[in-house]
């Protein structure tokens, strides 16, 4: 089993225990969000549709690569990989469409 | 002061520098990367600000400075006392001031040879195209997503690079999109989350100076684009964790099935981005969820009367401590876990901030079986508002 990295952003943290990482046996990225989302129960909705797909808004990559262009989740993982979830954030002035007033 | 343009038909590129000028930018001249060159291609630049505050701080200011001949601002904001703890280019005198009046007043007093437009107006399908079409590059320092799509999507069609940045708590993103060989924000986000979904700035906060590290790469980049020297950012995805001190890159593909500028794109004309965004009405969204709720006036009528009462505050510790109703503390997001603290025999009232995440309590809760529950209808803010003004506003 190879061991990687996931880097949680920080709009995510707060369903993580605060983490800004964690590591996981796994063969592949599919797998180790799987592991992830396992650790973490809260993280599950945020990252995947109930029909157990990987959210449009969210992006995983490989190392530098996005995994759409790889294999997506069946992209096989090597030891010390690093996969990292990029979800979209808008934030410019911080009074967004979203902002409780 | 502020000088609003006419319309600049046949105006000829400038094609020298006056020696004012010369001496203003001896340091950008005495570099071979810029020289007389470069700086005549500054000034005959034409960089439209989508947006005035904690990203289009920097980038005005350092876009000014550099000596961009045509800068435009577009902002229908004015300024708050919030916005001071990162938006630098206002100070307390321009509370209650339009942004890009008081933006384009601090950028005069710096550069007064270049020309500056202010829209004092929101961005919208109707208008963008018109707007961007005499600037050169548009750089993207908006806060919300229908506007970044928006953006986006008038770029690719007009061909303009777009120079996106955008924050969050202390994490920033910076690239260039829009560019007839790269990749549109499209490629990265086909679709916008869900509202609700993402937490937003005035939920989750801001470091100050993250917008201005962020707005200063995008100025970077927007004047490398202008010289046409050093490596953008096309095609790569800059992460910059703040807290961490860290930078890292992500390559950034253009999908070849991007409905916006992919090969068979389907997109050809700008569209309704809040309806995109899935957010209903003006500016102000609909409420995520709709609870039984009581006014703070008549929580005070009720405590008043001796009513027996369970105040439950869903905000986190830090906001207890900047000021609180005394109620029970149990954040939002460890509710679940800690549901057994509370007694549904009791009539309970939920507050938070401003009742948002208070209304997500109230509807976690009654679907857990609690009857008695009822939400504090806007929140600490509304209790000083309406009840009592000693409780601080934050």
């Amino acid at each position: 089993m190879m061991s990687v990295k996931v880097i949680i952003p920080t709009p995510l943290r707060v369903y993580a225990g605060k983490r800004d990482s964690a590591e996981f046996a796994a063969a592949t990225v599919g797998e180790a969000l799987g592991n992830l989302t396992k650790e973490f129960g809260e993280l599950r909705k945020h990252l995947y549709t109930e029909e157990g797909k990987l959210r449009a808004f969210v992006n995983v990559y490989l190392n530098d690569e996005d995994i759409r262009y790889l294999a997506k989740e069946n992209t096989p993982t090597k030891d010390g990989d690093t996969i990292s979830i990029v979800p979209s954030i808008a934030g410019g002035s911080c009074q967004g469409v979203f902002a409780a007033r | 002061m502020a000088t609003t343009l006419q319309a600049q038909t046949g105006a000829k590129p400038a094609t020298s520098l006056s020696n004012e000028e010369i001496l203003r930018y001896s340091r950008h001249l005495i570099m071979p990367e810029v020289g007389m060159e470069g700086q005549l291609k500054l000034k005959n630049a034409k960089v439209l600000l989508i947006g005035t505050g904690g990203l289009g701080a920097p980038l005005g200011l350092y876009l000014a400075a550099a000596g961009v001949g045509r800068l435009g601002l577009v902002d229908f904001d004015v300024v708050d006392f919030t916005n001071l703890q990162r938006q630098v280019t206002f100070g307390s005198s321009d509370v209650g001031k339009p942004k890009t009046a008081a933006a384009s007043a601090r950028l005069s007093n710096l550069n007064p040879d270049i020309q500056i437009e202010t829209y004092e107006t929101k961005l919208t399908s109707e208008n963008a195209l018109e707007l961007f079409k005499d600037f050169d590059i548009i750089v993207d320092g908006t806060d919300n997503f229908p506007t970044r799509y928006l953006v986006n999507d008038a770029c690719v069609l007009l061909g303009k690079p777009n120079v996106y940045g955008s924050i969050f708590r202390f994490e920033g993103q910076a690239t260039v999109f829009g560019m007839p060989e790269g990749p549109c924000y499209r490629c990265l986000y086909p679709e916008p989350p869900p509202p609700g979904l993402v937490p937003s700035c005035a939920e989750g906060g801001v470091l100050g100076v993250l917008p201005g590290i962020v707005g200063s790469i995008q100025a970077m980049e927007t004047i490398k684009l202008i010289l046409g020297s050093g490596d953008n950012l096309i095609g790569r995805l800059l992460l910059f964790d703040a807290l961490g001190m860290k930078f890292r890159e992500l390559k950034l593909r253009k999908n070849p099935a991007c409905p916006m500028c992919g090969e068979h794109r389907t997109i050809h004309k700008l569209i309704d981005y809040y309806e995109f965004c899935g957010v209903r009405g003006e500016e102000a969204p609909a409420p995520d969820v709709q609870v039984p709720e009581i006014t703070p006036r008549e929580l005070k009528t009720r405590l008043d009367r001796g009513d027996d009462l369970f105040i439950l505050d869903v905000r986190e510790p830090h906001e207890f401590q900047i000021c609180n109703l005394n109620g029970h503390l149990i954040p939002l997001g460890e509710l679940p876990r800690r549901v057994h603290e509370l007694d549904s025999s009791r009539e309970i009232i939920a507050h938070c901030r401003s009742g948002k995440r208070s209304a997500e309590s109230v509807d976690f809760l009654r679907k857990a079986g609690f009857r008695k529950i009822l939400n504090l209808k806007g929140g600490i803010l509304a209790w000083s508002d309406e009840v009592d003004p000693s409780v601080p506003k934050y």
